[in-house]
């Protein structure tokens, strides 16, 4: 495992990454980009085996990870190029024209580390576990992770989903569930309420694991750790992970004003000067 | 081949050469997966499932999470073949397809039963006659349509060769049988059923069987039609097409489809910059269908052999004037 302390250090540096990429274009998605930071930092920097080069789309004998709301592509494109998927400068082509980085995830460009397009919300999880299937079938012993919002889960074909893992006992997947409880229009209670997600959660089958603290970096390592152990057992396994969007700018936190709007020159000085410069340094 | 020498050999549903060809090409390629939304049984997809249960995932009424977790299998190196209803295949997962499969080009096999209004008396809400127009429009995605059991069969085992997706359609009712058993499929390449030298009929699915009995009647009366197969509409076979029409400058395109959007409009777009000819579509006009018996059916909607005589007349006059 890396240096605890470099992965302080890289998440720093990803937060820094993401305003600059969104204000650069003033456009995407910095408030849960934010949010989801340590999930990204752990996952890549501590609890994947994966291999960036060369990637493969198959992803034999490692694991895999899938982005469902993948609007919040600036923080996955900062953690992919610093962990040495693609060169970070090309951070600075996102959501430019002729750029790999397009505004949602894709795979049409060939950007490494990325397997399928997302962005049209819901699909991500039955994506994964078709993942999960084939290494079932292809007897291979590595785990299929996929992120989704909470939002998100107001499409139903998440519950298909749901109830098709279970089912089929698809017990190699770790689905983590975004749950800072904002959404474009407002809050997930104002907009349409997602009730008591963890018990649902339960009584469609699944292992169900809640982390209180999604922006602590150390607790969500161990709780990436912890579901992995989970596995195995006949169960898909979800944590539901509550995060704060906008996480690491104090202006940002805690709102869904800052779902997809970009900072003015005036905000993003304000955001940059409570991130300090890293000796990864920026793109 | 002349048209006198095309003879039914048989009758059976397009949907049975699918199940007998998927069967096939999962005995020969063991990447071959199978799933379904709860309509085994109806696809035929039953054979597969006997001998490899391991390698099938029954989804239930979950038709998009069907195409999601078939985009996840194919992501891992599998060849999944997802089988349900031609409606429940495309307008009800649509933006599954287009972000997950097409835009992702994900090698999905999209195979669709029931399509048109020969599904019979389940009525409008099963019979889609808008799937062709959809699928066509999206970038990258071949479309199929075989004409009876054996060219399904061959189809359903040729696209497994191929990397990409691909949407396969077929149908419900028993249909004569007139191309070759283990006959060699090539995606995109019209088949050349008949020559002739008054007007180019490209027909597609079961429509081509119709055309053939029409040419028949036609032939009796002195007018020489040629009869062109195109199993894939999507990538279109420009050279085959061409080629008749420079002959023939007279067209008549048949589907059991949407006049909008489908192997009509496909062939207007193409003629229209390269070979303007009069041209008439036998196809369904702007209307959703209904409730009856099949070939009920086809004749109330403009799709029986009496619009196919109908149409050629039609073309042959403006050609003339």
């Amino acid at each position: 495992m890396a240096d605890i302390s470099k992965l302080h250090e890289l998440c720093t540096q990803v937060r820094r990454d993401i305003l600059r990429m969104v204000y650069a274009v003033q456009s995407g998605h910095p408030g849960a980009s934010l949010g989801c930071t340590e999930f990204f930092v752990a996952l890549y920097g501590a609890v994947m085996k994966h291999s960036p080069k060369p990637f493969r789309m198959e992803g034999k004998n490692q694991d895999l990870f899938f982005l469902s709301n993948g609007h919040i592509s600036p923080v996955w494109y900062s953690v992919l190029s610093r962990s040495g998927y693609f060169p970070v400068p090309e951070l600075a082509t996102f959501r430019k024209i002729n750029s790999r980085l397009q505004g949602h995830p894709a795979t049409h460009e060939g950007l490494p580390g990325i397997r399928v397009a997302s962005g049209s919300l819901g699909q991500g999880m039955s994506v994964a576990i078709g993942a999960a299937l084939t290494k079932r079938l292809n007897g291979d012993k590595r785990w299929v992770f996929c992120l989704t919002g909470d939002g998100e889960l107001q499409e139903g074909q998440c519950w298909e989903a749901m109830l098709f893992a279970a089912h089929h006992k698809v017990d190699n997947l770790i689905v983590t569930v975004d749950w800072n409880g904002q959404q474009i229009d407002g809050a997930n209670d104002d907009v349409i309420s997602l009730g008591n997600l963890p018990a649902k959660w339960k009584a469609f089958g699944w292992d169900v694991l809640i982390l209180e603290h999604g922006n602590d970096l150390e607790k969500v390592i161990a709780m990436l750790r912890r579901a992995k152990r989970r596995t195995g057992k006949g169960k898909p396994v979800v944590i539901l992970m509550k995060t704060e969007m906008g996480y690491g700018v104090d202006f940002m936190q805690g709102t869904h004003a800052w779902h997809g709007k970009a900072p003015n020159e005036e905000q993003f000085a304000k955001a940059m000067a409570q991130l300090p410069e890293t000796a990864l340094g920026d793109y | 081949m002349k048209l006198s020498d095309i003879v039914s050999t048989g009758k059976k549903a397009t949907r049975e050469g699918f199940g007998a060809g998927f069967l096939e090409i999962g005995r020969q390629n063991p990447e071959v997966v199978g799933l379904t939304a709860d309509l085994m049984g109806s696809l035929q997809m039953q054979h597969f499932f006997k001998e490899f249960p391991e390698r099938f995932f029954q989804c239930g009424i979950s038709e998009a999470n069907m195409m999601g977790v078939a985009a996840g299998l194919a992501t891992g190196g599998k060849i999944p073949y997802t089988g349900t209803f031609a409606n429940f295949s495309t307008g009800r997962v649509y933006d599954q397809i287009r972000q997950s499969i097409a835009y992702s080009h994900k090698n999905v096999k999209i195979c669709a039963s029931h399509a048109g209004v020969t599904l019979g008396e389940d009525g409008a809400t099963h019979q889609i006659l808008e799937d062709i127009g959809m699928m066509r429009m999206l970038p990258g995605m071949v479309v199929i349509n075989p004409c009876d059991y054996n060219q399904t069969k061959a189809a359903t085992m040729a696209i497994a060769e191929y990397d990409g997706p691909v949407y396969l359609r077929f149908g419900r009712p028993s249909w004569p049988i007139f191309t070759p058993e283990n006959q060699q499929f090539k995606i995109g390449k019209a088949l050349h059923l008949a020559s002739g030298k008054d007007v180019s009929i490209f027909a597609t699915g079961h429509l081509v069987w119709t055309c053939i009995e029409a040419a028949q009647e036609l032939a009796a009366e002195g007018i020489s039609c040629e009869i062109i197969n195109i199993h894939t509409i999507k990538p279109l076979d420009e050279e085959a097409i061409l080629d008749s029409v420079s002959k023939t400058r007279a067209v008549v395109v048949a589907e059991e489809h949407q006049r909008n959007g489908g192997l009509g409009d496909a062939i207007a777009n193409l003629l229209v910059h390269r070979l303007p000819v009069p041209m008439e579509y036998v196809g369904v006009n702007d209307s959703f269908g209904e409730s009856g018996k099949p070939m009920e059916l086809l004749d109330k909607y403009g799709l029986g052999k009496k619009d196919v005589l109908w149409a050629v007349k039609d073309v042959l006059d403006r050609k003339k004037g």
